[in-house]
């Protein structure tokens, strides 16, 4: 048994307090928005929150969310407008779209501490995150367009 | 899954049908009702008339357009309906677009690959759009009593000028699916475009940035199990025997068993490649039930020995030995080399090559090598079956649907119409996802388990349980004359398990003697499609050489090409040459333009050039890089393409900039290597993905305007890429790249 605050609900859930955040969120809670990549901490496609800061889920025991704030991309904000949302949008930054929510939640945190990143910056926290289709390009623009917004 | 839900009896309703361009059918399907959306209790909220497969319309005019081709990334879900609303008239930001089940009769071929979407699907869908426009108008023109002539539409709604009468499609809609279907429709004037050629956004965007369930791996269904297989440690080797009793006290796990995917003499199609036959697969109740499970499975797993595969033909069915040898990448290569000296079908000739070198003043001769590359979709492989023995439903993300529904007929012996594949969206394809294997597999298992099952891979298993692009090597020879003319060029292409060598592509057709030769080593290592099958090789080695060799005549490389392309066009040498010279020329035209290409050392840039023909279309790329501590970085890109009509300008820029990533990334880093029939890049810390970091700052990509039909774009822009980044890999460190991956330590064919 475990209990889980996600995206300002509270949960208790029969599973094994060992298991990754992962897994808990997508097969106990049905949270699918965070995206299992390699299992390994290496690509960034599990993403989340935890107490605002930036975690690899798949490699994250529930244990150490108890206690602690988890957001994932579907509590990013109330209307899916969060200023990274809407500029991805904006931006049309996708493609096959599978790593993006990660992408998202990496950059959330960024720029929550950094209110104007360089590309320097976004090259440190975002390096983390694998995109396989490439829209690096697109997503550093997008970083900086709501940047711009938050301003 | 949202887009799921509608209630689609495919194979009835079918009243008349007319036969498109293209062979595609339009089927009308009279009042077929669908219902989408549904309420909480299940009762359909909105009840649709379906006009034809792409369109279906509500009695309050909600316009919803079918996608038949599965999305992977490449956009289909919003340029392939941007062609019906264009015909139909429909105000395209109101549209509902949905993609379509398989059906192969009323959506044709649904084939996500080879960059035919837009090819396949350009005339059938915009004659579906048209043919739905007029029906529609047909039916207000009966109830008007007016002549369909003095109608008018716009943005989904019929006028009538001189009675000043208008009406939504939605009014019209149950009507005009009863209404024979019209042939011949005209279509619209490219001029006339109003949807098409401009940018609009991806309709999948908003439920992607916010995390919906689209995917194969988001897929849930009541009382789903999931199962999860262990494959044989290294290709070549087989399961022998198991013991499953400490895995089976695990929590949460159901079964462990043995599955074998086909029978003895089981003709395998070209798509039904698979890894291993027998498999071992765990099933239970989560995910990380499951893979734990897995570590307490003890294996014993034996060397296969040579093995006996019966392959489908044209000219019948054939008997193919898969030799049973361990493969080890150093090995590899020096099999590579002793191959590379023997005799090797011919496959193009023409004049007199071998005099020509003979008599040449000087001959130019290198090898380029590339590796085996992983595709490394983002979505490990996966798959939803719900096989029972009267019938099946799939879902997950797949390419080609088609090509594995005779696969699971045969396998489940269940008829087609017992079968129901739907289509999810794919966390990248790359080609991957065209062998369905893993969808055999998973309809296997649930039979078997008499349960819902999804079937995933870890990332592990994605890596080292895959359908890899083959090892390729080429030796291409130039002869120059005493004037440092070309006289004679000759390829001769070779890898594991197949060569790479187009032989009617440029520079063929240019040269007056000319060879091409190709050769391989039969191997137990699955190969198949990876974005730009052998052109991502070809373009790499071959315009290489191009450069090296422009340097040695003197020459600047984009116009010795040019120069080349000129002869093809005007006194072309043979038959075949399988690619437009004026095209060719004018993406290269284009890309000296935008890049300011002046052949003048850049203080700044070390620039390299490339461009190639593939799968229709043609594309050039100028690439600025740097050497970053010693590390070669690509800052800048130029592109130039000639895909024909550009549907959606900025999400074909999108793809452009995505798939010079991509070659960027393969080229420096990718390369899959093998120990004793082990992958040894089982997951991305071993296999070396570019990043956030070493992507470039600017990629500018120029489209050639102009209005042939639509010839693709998904993979076109990725070969040429590895070309140009050798070249100016060059440039920044003065030596020649032969060996891909070019920034990695490498194993030297020489060096074994």
């Amino acid at each position: 048994m475990i209990t889980l605050n996600i995206n300002k609900k509270n949960y208790k859930l029969d599973a094994d307090p060992e298991t990754p955040l992962l897994w808990i969120l997508r097969d106990h809670v049905g949270l699918v928005g965070t995206k299992f990549g390699c299992g390994v901490a290496q690509c960034g496609a599990c993403v989340v929150h935890l107490d605002g800061e930036a975690v690899r889920s798949c490699v994250t025991k529930a244990s150490r969310a108890q206690g602690k704030k988890v957001v994932t991309i579907e509590g990013l904000s109330e209307k899916n407008n969060h200023p990274l949302q809407k500029a991805w949008l904006e931006l049309d930054v996708s493609q096959c779209g599978y790593c993006q929510a990660g992408q998202i939640m990496s950059a959330a945190v960024l720029l929550k501490e950094n209110k104007n990143p360089t590309d320097e910056d976004i090259n440190d926290a975002m390096s983390g995150n694998i995109c396989r289709c490439g829209t690096y390009l697109r997503i550093r623009d997008a970083i900086k367009l709501a940047a711009k917004e938050n301003i | 899954m949202e887009n799921n839900e509608t209630q689609n009896s495919r194979r009835t309703f079918l009243k008349t049908s007319l036969l498109a361009g293209g062979g595609l059918m339009i089927h009308f399907s009279g009042l077929a009702k669908f219902a989408l959306p549904h309420t909480d209790e299940g009762v359909p909220a909105v009840i649709l008339s379906e006009i034809n497969g792409y369109v279906k319309i509500s009695a309050d005019n909600i316009i919803t357009l079918v996608c038949p081709n599965p999305e992977f990334g490449q956009n289909v879900m919003t340029s392939l309906p941007m062609m019906v609303a264009e015909e139909l008239e429909v105000d395209w930001t109101k549209v509902v677009v949905e993609m379509g089940p398989h059906d192969s009769v009323k959506l044709g071929p649904q084939f996500t690959g080879g960059s035919n979407s837009m090819r396949m699907y350009w005339k059938p869908l915009r004659e579906a759009g048209a043919t739905a426009r007029n029906m529609l108008m047909l039916a207000a023109a009966g109830s008007w009593n007016v002549p369909v002539e003095e109608l008018t539409t716009k943005l989904g709604v019929i006028h009538h000028e001189k009675s000043g009468k208008k009406a939504t499609y939605g009014d019209f809609a149950a009507k005009a699916s009863g209404i024979p279907v019209p042939k011949g429709v005209k279509l619209k004037n490219v001029k006339d475009f109003t949807v098409v050629r401009n940018s609009q956004k991806n309709v999948e965007g908003a439920k992607l940035v916010s995390g919906k369930p689209l995917f194969g791996l988001d897929y849930q269904h009541e009382g789903m199990l999931i199962a999860m297989i262990q494959h044989p440690p290294a290709f070549g080797m087989k399961l022998k025997s198991f013991d499953a009793s400490a895995a089976l006290k695990m929590p949460g796990i159901k079964d462990v068993f043995r599955q074998e995917l086909y029978g003895d003499g089981f003709e395998q199609g070209g798509f039904d490649v698979r890894t291993f036959n027998e498999i071992l697969v765990v099933v239970g109740k989560t995910t990380w039930e499951v893979m734990n499970a897995r570590k307490k499975l003890i294996v014993e797993w034996v060397p296969a020995g040579d093995v006996k595969d019966t392959m489908a033909g044209r000219g019948g069915k054939t008997e193919v030995v898969v030799p049973g040898e361990l493969e080890t990448t150093a090995v590899q290569h020096r099999k590579m080399l002793e191959y590379a000296k023997k005799p090797a079908q011919q496959l193009r000739k023409d004049g007199d090559p071998e005099t020509a070198f003979k008599n040449a003043a000087e001959i130019i001769e290198r090898t380029y090598n590339a590796p085996f590359l992983a595709h490394n979709c983002m979505e490990p492989m996966n798959f939803f079956a719900h096989v029972t023995d009267e019938k099946a439903l799939l879902v997950g993300p797949l390419q080609a649907p088609g090509w594995t529904e005779p696969t699971l007929m045969k396998v489940l012996n269940l008829p087609a119409d017992k079968i129901e594949i739907q289509m999810t969206r794919m966390g990248g394809g790359f080609g991957r996802r065209a062998y369905g294997h893993y969808l055999i597999e998973a309809a296997l298992i649930s039979r078997r388990a008499k349960a819902p099952v999804k079937l995933m891979y870890s990332r592990e298993d994605d890596s080292t349980y895959g359908i890899y692009r083959p090892m390729y090597t080429a030796t291409y020879r130039a002869a120059l004359d005493s004037n440092k003319k070309l006289i004679a060029f000759h390829v001769k292409g070779g890898g594991i398990p197949e060569h790479a060598i187009h032989a009617n592509r440029f520079p063929a057709g240019a040269v007056d003697n000319y060879l091409a030769e190709g050769w391989a080593i039969p191997s137990n290592i699955t190969v198949g499609a990876f974005r730009a099958p052998r052109s991502n090789f070809n373009a790499a080695a071959e315009q290489s050489f191009l450069d090296e060799l422009a340097e040695a005549m003197g020459k600047d490389p984009i116009d010795f090409r040019l120069e080349l392309l000129q002869r093809a066009k005007e006194n072309p040498v043979g038959k075949n040459n399988d690619y437009d010279a004026d095209r060719y020329a004018g993406v290269l035209k284009l890309v000296r333009e935008k890049s300011g290409w002046s052949g003048v050392k850049d203080p700044k840039y070390s620039r390299g050039v490339a461009a190639y023909f593939c799968h229709n279309s043609y594309a050039a790329h100028v690439v600025d890089l740097t050497l970053k501590d010693g590390e070669p970085y690509v800052e800048r890109v130029f592109s130039a393409i000639d895909c024909g009509i550009v549907i959606n300008p900025d999400a074909a820029t999108n793809m452009v900039q995505g798939a010079v990533v991509d070659g960027i990334g393969n080229s420096l880093y990718g390369g899959l290597t093998h120990k004793n029939g082990v992958v040894e890049e089982n997951n991305f810390h071993k296999y070396r993905i570019i990043r956030m970091h070493e992507a470039p700052k600017k990629v500018d990509v120029s489209f050639v305007r102009n209005d042939i039909d639509p010839t693709g774009l998904g993979e076109p822009p990725f070969p040429p890429v590895f070309g140009a980044v050798a070249n100016a890999l060059y440039k920044a460190t003065g030596k020649r790249h032969y060996q891909q991956p070019f920034a990695l330590p490498k194993t030297e064919p020489t060096s074994v």
